[in-house]
């Protein structure tokens, strides 16, 4: 289990472009496809990796690699998730600066952010469809989830409230609503 | 070259300290990194903190880490760079570690249970938020938003595995660059960045 973690987590890390986010539906594809987790139990896993400290795609991975093994998998996620990181960075040290210059490197950026922008919008309407944003029931719990979700975006897009502060809120304000 | 241990230990703990203020992914802590190594330390000049921010968005994993590990590996080779990373991954890997502990012993009490059903729609809201973020810098001409609404359509519809979309859209931009060299077009491969607003990488999303 641990050996398979470590082979999963370590592909991923070797294609986290563009910022977390885009590997939210990587991981999950990769851990709902093995039996791992549930899709409700991986929303639990963002919300636990998204109030904590650094970055979402390694927390995640700890995550996952916790629930999956326990502590010994928390730490294979963790560190198979940042080694493909760390021998590129050895790799890429010999040729220093003008990697990120190079025109072949920036053709590829330039490909791969839109297919980042496509990875993150999937995420959000599959996490929008399996959470009940989309829906056409007509529940209190439905209104005010989808409330929430209006607000929480607010609160992210006009007031620029923190990312793990507006996780925060709307777990207090799901205390008083679902009580 | 001689593994300079004390300084090894420096560069431990001077991540370990950041470490904890990389709430919300890696570009909010750029500007703390820099503080620290540029003014603070003197490791690095302004112009070797920008090429290792902009190296540190190019190659795979968080832009934070990667940094870190820049910034280590310049300092004190291999080393330097595993002292790194450990200071930086270190206090977040113990918080979601603990995090995740809580979560599964209070799984089922009823006001954690009304929390995360609360907490949902809030990760949604993140999620479009950065894909908001994301998309606006990544698709600005005809190319970019034909990869994007094709690879979208290929993850809803064919469901086209995660990482055969991101190996497509790399793929896909150096064939499209080819081709419009070919073709003798201008190639702009980068978002025109509005002058004022030129604060080394920042805006791109994190």
């Amino acid at each position: 289990m641990l050996v398979e973690l470590f082979f999963v987590f370590f592909i991923i890390g070797a294609v986290s472009f563009g910022g977390g986010y885009a590997m939210i539906p990587v991981i999950e594809a990769e851990a709902e496809g093995r039996g791992w987790l549930t899709t409700s139990e991986f929303t639990n896993v963002i919300a636990v990796a998204g109030m904590s400290p650094g970055p979402i795609a390694t927390n995640s991975a700890t995550v996952v690699g916790y629930h999956v093994a326990g502590i010994a998998g928390a730490v294979v996620s963790a560190t198979a998730m940042t080694l493909p990181s760390f021998l590129t960075i050895f790799i890429i040290a010999s040729v220093y600066n003008k990697f990120s210059q190079h025109s072949l490197i920036k053709a590829a950026f330039y490909g791969l952010r839109p297919a980042v922008a496509s990875l993150i919008i999937y995420a959000a309407i599959k996490f929008a469809a399996s959470n009940g944003i989309f829906t056409w029931n007509i529940s209190a719990e439905a209104a005010l989830t989808v409330f929430l979700f209006l607000l929480s975006l607010a609160a992210l897009m006009y007031f620029r409230l923190h990312p793990a502060l507006v996780l925060i809120l709307s777990g207090i304000a799901g205390v008083f609503l679902f009580y | 070259m001689k593994t300079n241990w004390k300084l090894c230990l420096l560069i431990f703990w001077e991540f370990f300290k950041i470490g904890p203020v990389t709430f919300g992914g890696g570009y909010a802590v750029i500007p703390m990194i820099e503080h620290q190594m540029v003014r603070k330390k003197n490791w690095l000049s302004r112009e070797e903190a920008t090429d290792v921010f902009a190296l540190a968005g190019s190659v795979p994993g968080a832009v934070a880490i990667n940094s870190a590990m820049f910034i280590g590996q310049r300092l004190a080779g291999v080393f330097g760079a595993v002292a790194a990373m450990t200071g930086m991954m270190f206090p977040t890997f113990l918080f979601v570690m603990i995090l995740s502990i809580l979560f599964y012993v209070f799984q089922g009490n009823p006001y954690v249970e009304a929390a995360f059903i609360g907490i949902r729609p809030a990760i949604v809201a993140l999620i479009v938020y950065a894909g908001i973020r994301i998309y606006r810098t990544a698709v600005f001409d005809k190319s970019t938003m034909t990869i994007a609404v094709m690879l979208l359509l290929a993850l809803l519809i064919i469901h086209f595995h995660p990482l055969a979309v991101i190996l497509c859209g790399g793929l896909a931009g150096i064939s499209i660059m080819i081709m419009k060299k070919k073709l003798g077009l201008a190639v702009n491969l980068e978002k025109k960045q509005p002058k004022a607003k030129k604060e080394g990488g920042l805006d791109r999303a994190g």
